[in-house]
């Protein structure tokens, strides 16, 4: 989200002066966006330039007591804005997919020890949100939605990763020799390589890892 | 430095099932310590051996080797009434199947514990439509189990088991047949059952976000303890502010 769209959604509410805006763009966002306040003034600079807000008042102020109002046009911007869904073909756990992978064919890592680290830091951001989410009022709707939202999103990694984890675990088990029946119920003491038994996989992902930032 | 004995302690528990052939190894060496007014989540896959670990737990099964504590008592000692008294008074179950009467309406199922310990008809009613109220059922007291959906079967199950102040709930699966919403309600309840009763309540689940709302989670694999979760210093961490470029 940029400021440019919490200002027209701010806005959309009814006019207001620059510094209100300010303080109700922190008030509303501090919590749960990482977004800068610094920027609420060039922000709304821009915005008018663009016809997308008007205001009237101290002209040449610094924008605090200047009052704003939204446009047609800035009205239209908004709407649009929020029907576009945001860019989700890039998925932020391409980093994890990747050391998953990459684990397969180290000689001597532990898939699954690989696979745990990751799973139990996730699953401790999780109970992280948690705690957030019990001790925040019931009627604090964004906090409790943008927690939720959160939450969803590192159980679908999680998810990933017990899936990945049992896909493994099948593959390595009809893998093994058939003379070695004690295989099945006797699980693989916990620090041996389930690589030796794998078959060695081509990295296809490697012309889609990118290099984020 | 503990000046009182946890709630739970398992002891390089292992647990056998059948001979020869058939010989299943479900839990190895496990070892855990549950404190009073701690909530304790148990992951893992399929088979991995979870409700294994909540039958020794909760006494209904003994281990082949390793030692069951509760309350710094060893079970191994204590006679067979003192056992049945614990699993009546001081431990509330919920199964994978949570097993309700099906003679009985809801609220009957869930006071019939209370009644068997000595309360009175009336007051342990009044016990069994509070704990229903507490997890949205107010409505359905009077239904018997056939005549609810299984996720207020599942509730009742959960009411029963937290009645009448449970020093140890042992839960399997509790929000299977449960929408988030609902499943949350439950772990929410469980988990300030913990904070504020001093219960003790040990959850085993495959959903991470039930399995957040725990204290600490343990992780098992082929009837093993692979990992557990290290508390957070504080969750405030997460809402600091960084401002975006
Ligand atoms: N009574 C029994 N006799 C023989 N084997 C058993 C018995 N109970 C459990 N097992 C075996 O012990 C292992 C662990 O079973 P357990 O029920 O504890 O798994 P679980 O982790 O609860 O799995 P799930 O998530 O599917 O409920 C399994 O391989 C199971 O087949
Ligand atoms: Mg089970």
């Amino acid at each position: 989200m940029s400021v440019r769209h919490a200002m027209l959604a701010l806005l959309s509410e009814g006019s207001s002066y620059g510094l209100h805006l300010r303080e109700e763009f922190e008030a509303r966002t501090g919590d749960v966006w990482p977004l800068n306040v610094g920027q609420v003034y060039t922000t709304l600079q821009r915005l008018e330039r663009d016809g997308l807000v008007a205001s009237e008042g101290d002209e040449d102020g610094p924008g605090a007591q200047k009052m704003f109002r939204i446009t047609q046009d800035g009205a239209r911007e908004l709407d649009t804005w929020l029907r576009t869904p945001p860019d989700l073909s890039s998925p932020p756990r391409d980093e994890l997919v990747m050391k998953v992978l990459i684990a397969l064919r180290v000689p001597g890592a532990s898939v699954s020890e690989v696979i745990q680290a990751h799973r139990r830091y996730l699953v401790e951001l999780m109970q992280q949100w948690t705690r957030i989410k019990e001790d925040a009022d019931p009627a604090d709707l964004s906090l409790g939605l943008a927690v939720d939202a959160e939450l969803f999103r590192l159980d679908a990694v999680v998810r990933w990763l017990d899936a990945a984890d049992a896909r493994i675990k099948r593959v390595t088990a009809d893998a093994a020799p058939a003379d070695t029946p004690a295989a099945a119920t006797t699980p693989a003491p916990p620090h041996t390589s389930v690589i030796e038994s794998l078959p060695r996989m081509p990295l296809t992902t490697n012309r889609k890892v990118r290099t984020r930032r | 430095m503990r000046n009182h004995p946890p709630l739970v302690e398992l002891r390089a528990v292992s647990k056998t099932y059948g001979q020869g052939h058939a010989e299943v190894h479900a839990l190895h060496d496990v070892s855990l310590v549950a404190d009073t007014g701690e909530m304790v989540a148990v992951m893992g896959p399929s088979g991995s051996g979870k409700s294994t670990l909540l039958t020794i737990a909760g006494t209904l099964e003994d281990p082949t080797s390793g030692q069951v504590l509760i309350g710094g008592q060893s079970l191994a000692s204590m006679p067979r009434s003192a056992k049945a008294r614990l699993r009546r008074q001081t431990i509330g179950y919920v199964f994978q199947d949570f097993n309700l009467l099906p003679g009985l309406t809801a609220a009957e199922n869930v006071s019939l514990p209370l009644e068997l310990d000595g309360m009175s008809a009336r007051k342990a009613r009044v016990a069994a439509l509070r704990a229903l109220d507490g997890l949205g059922l107010e409505n359905r007291a009077g239904h018997f189990p056939d005549q609810l959906s299984g996720g207020e079967r599942q509730r009742v199950a959960i009411a029963r088991a937290t009645v009448g102040q449970r020093k140890l709930v042992l839960a399997d699966e509790p929000s299977g047949a449960l929408d988030s919403v609902n499943g949350e309600a439950v772990m929410r309840l469980l988990h300030s059952a913990c904070k504020n009763n001093a219960m003790t309540a040990i959850v085993v689940t495959h959903d991470a976000q039930l399995a957040s709302w725990a204290d600490r989670i343990i992780f098992i694999r082929d009837g093993r303890i692979t990992d557990q979760t290290i508390p957070a210093v504080g969750p405030e961490s997460l809402l600091t502010v960084e401002p975006e470029k």
